[in-house]
């Protein structure tokens, strides 16, 4: 029985019996769980290869059950609220409004042809707003905390996402354009027509635009400014501790994993390879995504952080023109073609 | 200061929604090197007003060294810039060796030279850690501290310790160099000139280094000179004042090294300055080791030193009687007398010029030691460093004028 036939059966039975979305979206966020606690992993074995020193090697053989320490350590952390918080509630939620806005994205990205959670009409569209709500955790994080670091992180934290946001989106347009659909099942599909698979050649400009903007999206090096440790200590979640730490912790990777994953769907021809790997046919895609998330650590261990004035010039005056001419070009593209 | 009360009166005095929006930076911050606290006024991420505040790490270094005989204050120099501390044991023993007409002999100078420089090493490669991890460059650190482990190395098996050296002692140095060490530093030196351009591709050619060091923190060469700032931050605005050249000690009138001055007076010029003194301090290493093949066996300390640094025997208490003449530090050993007087020597040390100004009134200890330390001088040209700039400028610029807060607290 071949992977077609044994899914179809599958599909059959939990159709029957489970209801299929639900084993599948646990099924996406288990993997999805694993994957990020193992991300924190391999990024701190790169960097410790890349600066020369070893990394976790304590925890388990070399140090693989670390992020399970971790994480046991961060549970059974005192929780503390502390007492001038602006406002309880906000204070609580925040964390999950991050880590829920991300990891919802994942419901629409498909893996494989077949293998989606939800296929929505607009799904690239979810994808966008889920990544601008996750923002909000943030924001309202600082504002709640009542702490003058929190709080300039958080005001950093709206400015960065609300500029590179609409960059992001005007990368995407020209891939849009040239699939004719929002759906990313139907972007992947409609990237077998161009040179490799891919849209990333086509669309270089929109692919260069889209990882930088990624990063900042994610607050990762060398955007992480809401958080940059030697000036705002930790910015937004200075006053979180425990579990609600590791939940903004967890929002972040999960944004650097959706953010590949949108990379890989929209310009890297998502689960199409130069062959077919018999068995696996998501292995193109996580080769993908696993050299996308090596790469932003490789960006984290490389360079330096910019500055307000500097991240907010680069985003209006060099990442919105490019994307904006990006659109104009596969215009011309697409009339000529 | 502005405390408290100050802010108070500054709020009830104007409307709500302008008030300024006040942040204080420190003293337990990641980035103000150690316990300096930075009261700033913000307007959005804009520095209207900047205060330092000091005195988080004051140990009363100044007033504990009258109650110490001078061989014991070496040890409390060590804990000035404890960084770079064989450079301030250097300048302390400089200024008690005039005061007592010591003459020190030549290998213990070259010795003195060596272990002077190995701490500016040392000491910029940590300033260049910290400096590029404040920024946001992480893997320089790592970078710079796997060097500056290697000279700590040599460090210890020079004196033994590797962060509060007290190599040398009053009339010369505690001991001679084995030849494993001359070894070592030959290898470092013939190493270290590769290492730097590692860095230096790392940062120098990074656009976003670039575009948040130059034009950042500019300090002209007039303000800087009446500020009082020193050493390489006073060398960045492109004012010739090197010590070591101006007014040379030990053996510096005999090497061939240049003075590093860059003209732009920003925190790139000042980056540059330290980058290009590694390398000339390396050339000095490298000069006095050869030195030191001609004057093997030589002794590394005066006959007539004071009493050993550390003495076996019991040393007995210098009395503080009213005009002591005669002092005994170790039991039988009569020690020179140390003549009535005052002396200030300064040397360059990693940071600028350190002064040591120490009035004697005969007895075993000092009467006053007084320190000029070239930190303490550097944070106060901070709020004019950092007026108008954003809050991440005020990093770099506290990086590139490298402050260390044992020194400035003392």
């Amino acid at each position: 029985m071949d992977v077609q036939g044994a899914y179809n059966a599958a599909n059959h039975f939990l159709l029957k019996y489970l209801g299929i979305s639900l084993f599948k979206a646990l099924i996406v966020v288990v993997i999805a769980l694993l994957h990020v606690a193992y991300i924190t992993y391999v990024e701190r074995k790169v960097i410790g290869r890349m600066q020369q020193r070893l990394g976790p090697n304590r925890v388990g053989p070399r140090g693989l059950l670390q992020p399970i320490a971790d994480v046991l350590k961060l549970i059974t952390k005192e929780d503390i609220i502390p007492s001038s918080v602006d406002s309880r509630w906000v204070f609580i939620i925040a964390p999950f409004i991050s880590l829920v806005a991300g990891a919802t994205s994942l419901a629409v990205l498909p893996i494989w042809e077949h293998f989606v959670v939800t296929n929505v009409n607009a799904s690239l569209l979810v994808v966008l707003a889920m990544s601008s709500l996750s923002s909000f955790g943030v924001i309202l994080a600082g504002w709640a905390s009542n702490s003058r670091y929190s709080f300039l992180g958080g005001l950093r934290a709206g400015a960065q996402v609300v500029s590179y946001e609409i960059a992001m989106a005007l990368s995407l347009v020209g891939v849009m354009m040239l699939a004719g659909s929002m759906n990313l099942v139907e972007i992947v599909k409609a990237q077998i027509a161009s040179p490799f698979k891919i849209y990333a050649i086509p669309q270089i400009i929109g692919f260069f635009v889209f990882m930088i903007a990624a990063i900042a999206e994610t607050n990762r090096t060398p955007f992480d400014l809401p958080e940059a440790e030697t000036e705002l200590v930790a910015g937004y979640f200075v006053e979180y501790s425990g579990i609600r730490f590791a939940l903004f912790y967890l929002a972040e990777y999960f944004g650097m994993v959706v953010m590949s994953m949108l990379a890989v769907v929209c310009f890297l021809g998502g689960w199409y390879g130069p062959f077919d790997i018999p068995g696996i046919p998501m292995f193109w895609f996580l080769l993908k995504l696993y050299f996308l998330i090596f790469f932003y650590i490789w960006v984290r261990a490389t360079l330096p952080r910019y500055r307000y004035d500097q991240l907010m010039g680069l985003g209006w005056k060099v990442l919105i023109p490019l994307s904006l001419l990006n659109i104009v070009i596969t215009g011309f593209i697409k009339i000529l073609v | 200061m502005p405390q408290a009360l100050e802010i108070i009166k500054k709020q009830i005095g104007e409307d709500e929604w302008d008030e300024p929006y006040y942040v204080n930076m420190g003293p337990q911050h990641p980035a103000t090197h150690g316990v300096l606290r930075l009261f700033l006024e913000l307007d959005g991420e804009y520095i209207t007003h900047c205060d330092p505040i000091i005195g988080y790490l004051h140990r009363g270094i100044e007033k504990l060294g009258e109650t110490f005989t001078y061989s014991q204050n070496i040890v409390l120099t060590d804990r000035l810039d404890y960084i770079a501390s064989a450079a301030n044991n250097v300048g302390y023993c400089l200024a008690v060796e005039k005061l007592m007409g010591l003459e020190v002999p030549r290998r213990a100078q070259i010795l003195r030279v060596i272990v002077c420089e190995m701490a500016r090493i040392a000491s910029h490669l940590l300033w260049l850690a910290t400096h590029a991890l404040d920024i946001g460059a992480m893997t320089v650190f790592l970078y710079c501290f796997r060097d500056r482990e290697w000279l700590l190395n040599i460090y210890e098996e020079i004196c033994g310790a590797r962060l509060t050296h007290t190599y040398p002692c009053i009339g010369g140095v505690r001991l001679d160099f084995t030849p494993h060490i001359i070894e070592e530093l030959y290898k470092f030196t013939e190493e270290f000139p590769n290492r730097i351009p590692e860095y230096e591709t790392l940062i120098d050619v990074n656009r976003i280094w670039l575009k948040r060091t130059k034009g950042v923190g500019v300090i002209s060469g007039e303000k800087a000179v009446n500020l009082g700032l020193t050493g390489p931050s006073l060398r960045g605005s492109g004012v010739r004042y090197d010590l070591r050249k101006t007014v040379p000690y030990l053996i510096y009138d005999e090497l061939d090294f240049e003075m590093a001055v860059e003209y732009e007076g920003d925190v790139y010029a000042r980056y540059r300055v330290r980058m290009k003194e590694m390398r000339e301090s390396n050339k000095i290493i490298r000069q006095c080791l050869d030195k030191l093949a001609e004057c093997e066996g030589e002794p590394v300390i005066a006959e007539n030193a004071p009493g050993l640094f550390m003495p076996f025997d019991k040393p007995k208490r210098p009395q503080a009687a009213p005009h002591p003449k005669k002092v005994y530090l170790i039991k039988g050993v009569e020690v020179p007398v140390v003549p009535e007087g005052d002396v200030y020597v300064a040397t360059e040390v990693p940071k600028g010029e350190l002064g040591f100004y120490l009035v004697s009134d005969g007895a075993g200890h000092p009467w006053r030691m007084r320190i000029r330390a070239p930190s303490f001088v550097h944070i106060s040209a901070i709020p004019d460093l950092c007026k108008g700039q954003m809050v991440a400028d005020i990093i770099a610029v506290i990086g590139s004028i490298d402050i260390v807060l044992g020194e400035c607290d003392r």
